[in-house]
C-alpha cells in the first residue's frame, strides 16, 4: 500500500495544478453546505440566547422584526420612534421594570446605544477597564470596538455626523470613554453605550451654549468692545461636554416627549408579563395609557429562524444539485485522464503490473485528492468555526 | 532457452496474422530479429513475454510453457524472468531516475523492494554512467540517458532473458553504439539471453545470430 501511495503521490505532485483544481472542487462541494450549517447553528444560538434573556420589548407599531433586531442586536434599521413617556407608562402598571433603548446613531461605524445602567445588569456585562458611564457625554465601549479602534478609557470617540452638509445642523459629539466592557460574544461587544440623555445630545435635543464673554480663544472672537463680543464665523467641528460647560447643557421641552426606539420590559413574573401583553394587545386597539406594540423577542426570532431554515432547505437542494454536477464532472475528468494515461498503464502492464495493482494506484491518487480535500475542508471549517460569531454578526445580524 | 512451435496469432478484430512454424534461441545467445515494418517482430516479443497469448502453437521459455499459462501466471513469469527495453523508453515522467529504475518493484508483489535492491539499483546506474542523475526527472535527461535508465530498469531484477524492441531506434549514432555496448556488457555480466528487434543493419555483426522475419509467414489482409 505504501508503494502505491508513494507512486500516486509522485503523480499527484508532478501534476500539481490539475490536482489542486480537483482538490478545490471537492473542497468547495464539502465546505459550502457544512460551513452554512455551522453559521446557521451559530446564528440560531446567538439570536435565541439573546432573545430568550429579553422577556418583552415595547415599541412603536410597525415591523416586529425591525423592533427586535434594533433593540437586541442593534440592527441598522431604525424602527418608528416612541417617546420617553413609554417607560414610565409601563412602570406605572406595576407589572414590569423598564430599560429605555435609543439605538439610532453611530460612532465610527459602531452603534451608539442610549440606555440606562440597568442594561448592564440585564446582560450581565462586566466592565473590564474603567467604570460605567455616570455623566453626560461619557461612553462605555464594547470589547470589539475597543480592539478594533484601539480605544481605552480616557480616549475620545466622535459620533458620526448626522447632518454633514447642514451648517446649522447638529455637530458630532466628542464622547469621553470611561470604560471598556469585557468580551461577551454578543452584539454588545460591537456597541458604544451611553446614557440615553447623551444620545439626545448626539441628536441635538439636549445642548449647551458657549458664553463668548468667557472665551479666550482669539480665533473665535472677532471684536470685543463696550461689553459686546462679536464672534468670528469659525465653525465648531464637534460638540464636547467638559466639566466647564456641562452645566450649560439643558433640555428644551418636556424630556418625556423625547424620542427613544424601544423599551425593554422586565415583568415581575410570567403572570405579570402575560397581563402586560394583554393590556397592549387589547384587541389591537390603543388604550389611553399604553400605546404601540409589545413583542416577545423569542417568538419573533423563532419565526425569523423558521424562515431562515426554510431558505436553507432550498439552498441545501441547490448545493446538492451543484455538488452532484461537480462530482459528475470530476468523474468525467478522471475518466478522460485515464484515457490520456493509457500508454502509461500499458507500460506498467508490460512491466508486470496487474489490474488490481493498477486500480490500487489510481485509487491511491483518488485517496490523496480526497484526503487533501478533507484536510482543507477541516481547516476551512476550523476557520469558519473560529470566526463564526463575527461572521454571523457580519452576514446575518446587521 | 526459447522454443516456439506451430504458432499462429490473429489479433482480434484486426486483419494481421502471424504464423511461426518454428523458432529457437539458445541460452546466453544474442539474437537480432530484423524484418520489414508490420511483419510481427514486436508481436513476437509480446508472445515470448506473455503479454499476448497465441491462438495456436506453443511458446516455451526455459522450462515454462508460457502459452499454457493464464493471465496472472504469465504476468508472474514476465516479472521473474524477463526484462524489456522499448524504443521510446516508456519511462514515467513523474518519477525521478531512481524511482523509474525501481518502478517494477513497486508495482508488483512478486518483487520485493529492500535496501539491497536499492543499493544494486544505484550500482547499476553508476555502471551505466547515470549515477549522478538519480534524483533528476527523466524529462531532463538526453535520449541516450533515458535509454540507460530503461536498461537499468530491465536489468535490475536480474532477468535470464532480455527483450529489446528497437532499443537504439531513437538514438544518434554515438549513443547507439554506447547503449549497445552497455546492453551487451550487462547481458554478459548477468549471463542473460538477448533477443533484440532492430532495423539497424549496421549493428547486426555484433549479434551471435540474425533472424530475418521476412522468412516467417506473416500476412496482412488474410
Amino acid at each position: 500500500m505504501m508503494d502505491s501511495l508513494y507512486i500516486a503521490w509522485r503523480y499527484v505532485s508532478f501534476n500539481w495544478a490539475r490536482a489542486m483544481t480537483l482538490v478545490a472542487c471537492v473542497t468547495l462541494i464539502a465546505v459550502l453546505p457544512l460551513s452554512l450549517e455551522l453559521l446557521l447553528e451559530e446564528s440560531e444560538r446567538q439570536l435565541l440566547e439573546r432573545a430568550e434573556t429579553t422577556p418583552l420589548v415595547v415599541g412603536a407599531k410597525g415591523s416586529e422584526l425591525d423592533l427586535v433586531m434594533n433593540s437586541l442586536y442593534f440592527g441598522d434599521t431604525v424602527p418608528e420612534l416612541i417617546s420617553m413617556a413609554t417607560p414610565a407608562q409601563v412602570r406605572a402598571t406595576g407589572l414590569a421594570v423598564t430599560i429605555p433603548m435609543y439605538v439610532r446613531f453611530k460612532a465610527r461605524g459602531a452603534p451608539i446605544v442610549g440606555t440606562s445602567l440597568d442594561y448592564f445588569d440585564l446582560r450581565a456585562l462586566q466592565v473590564a477597564q474603567g467604570r460605567k458611564f455616570a455623566l453626560l457625554g461619557e461612553a462605555v465601549i464594547g470589547a470589539a470596538v475597543a480592539a478594533e479602534l484601539g480605544l481605552e478609557p480616557g480616549d475620545d470617540l466622535l459620533s458620526s455626523p448626522e447632518t454633514l452638509f447642514d451648517l446649522a445642523g447638529v455637530y458630532p459629539l466628542k464622547m469621553r470613554i470611561v470604560g471598556v466592557l469585557a468580551p461577551s460574544n454578543s452584539a454588545d461587544d460591537l456597541a458604544v453605550f451611553v446614557d440615553v440623555k447623551t444620545a439626545w445630545v448626539v441628536q441635538g435635543l439636549v445642548h449647551g451654549h458657549q458664553d463668548l464673554a468667557e472665551v479666550t480663544d482669539p480665533t473665535l472672537v472677532m471684536d470685543r468692545s463696550d461689553g459686546k463680543v462679536t464672534a468670528t464665523a469659525k465653525l465648531a467641528q464637534y460638540t464636547q461636554i467638559t466639566p466647564e460647560n456641562i452645566d450649560s447643557f439643558h433640555f428644551h421641552g418636556d424630556p418625556a416627549d423625547y424620542p427613544i426606539t424601544a423599551v425593554i420590559a422586565l415583568p415581575r413574573d410570567k403572570k405579570a408579563g402575560a397581563i402586560l401583553r394583554g393590556r397592549y394587545v387589547a384587541a389591537g386597539v390603543d388604550t389611553d395609557v399604553l400605546s404601540g406594540q409589545i413583542t416577545v423577542p423569542s417568538d419573533v426570532v423563532g419565526e425569523l429562524l423558521a424562515n431562515i431554515f426554510r431558505i436553507k432547505s432550498v439552498l441545501d437542494a441547490v448545493i446538492l444539485v451543484v455538488g452532484l454536477a461537480t462530482a459528475l464532472a470530476l468523474v468525467l475528468v478522471f475518466a478522460l485522464s485515464l484515457r490520456l494515461r493509457q500508454r502509461e498503464i500499458q507500460t506498467m502492464f508490460k512491466l508486470g503490473c496487474g489490474r488490481m495493482m493498477t486500480a490500487r494506484l489510481l485509487g491511491a491518487e483518488v485517496l490523496i485528492i480526497l484526503t487533501a480535500s478533507g484536510l482543507l475542508t477541516l481547516l476551512l471549517l476550523g476557520v469558519v468555526e473560529r470566526f463564526d460569531e463575527t461572521l454571523v454578526r457580519a452576514l446575518f445580524i446587521r | 532457452m526459447i522454443q516456439i512451435e506451430g504458432l499462429s496469432l490473429r489479433y482480434p478484430g484486426g486483419s494481421f496474422v502471424l504464423d511461426i512454424p518454428g523458432f529457437r534461441v539458445a541460452s546466453g545467445e544474442k539474437l537480432a530479429v530484423i524484418g520489414p515494418s508490420g511483419s510481427g517482430k514486436t508481436t513476437l516479443l509480446n508472445l515470448i513475454a506473455g503479454i499476448v497469448a497465441p491462438d495456436m502453437g506453443s511458446v516455451q521459455v526455459g522450462d515454462t510453457q508460457v502459452s499454457a499459462l493464464d493471465d496472472r501466471r504469465r504476468r508472474d513469469f514476465r516479472i521473474r524472468n524477463l526484462g524489456m527495453v522499448f524504443q521510446d523508453f516508456e519511462l514515467l515522467d513523474y518519477l525521478n531516475v531512481l524511482d523509474n529504475i525501481l518502478h517494477p518493484y513497486r508495482i508488483t508483489r512478486a518483487l520485493r523492494l529492500d535496501a539491497g535492491v536499492r543499493e544494486r539499483a544505484i550500482e547499476l546506474a553508476e555502471r551505466m554512467g547515470i549515477g549522478d542523475k538519480l534524483r533528476r526527472r527523466v524529462n531532463d535527461l538526453s535520449q541516450g540517458e533515458k535509454q540507460r535508465v530503461a536498461i537499468c530498469r530491465a536489468l535490475l531484477p536480474g532477468p535470464g532473458l532480455l527483450l529489446a524492441d528497437e532499443a537504439t531506434g531513437n538514438l544518434d549514432p554515438d549513443n547507439k553504439t554506447l547503449i549497445l555496448d552497455l546492453l551487451f556488457d550487462s547481458v554478459d555480466a548477468h549471463g542473460a539471453t538477448l533477443l533484440a528487434v532492430t532495423h539497424d543493419h549496421e549493428l547486426l555483426p555484433r549479434f551471435d545470430r540474425v533472424v530475418d522475419f521476412a522468412t516467417f509467414r506473416s500476412r496482412a489482409g488474410v
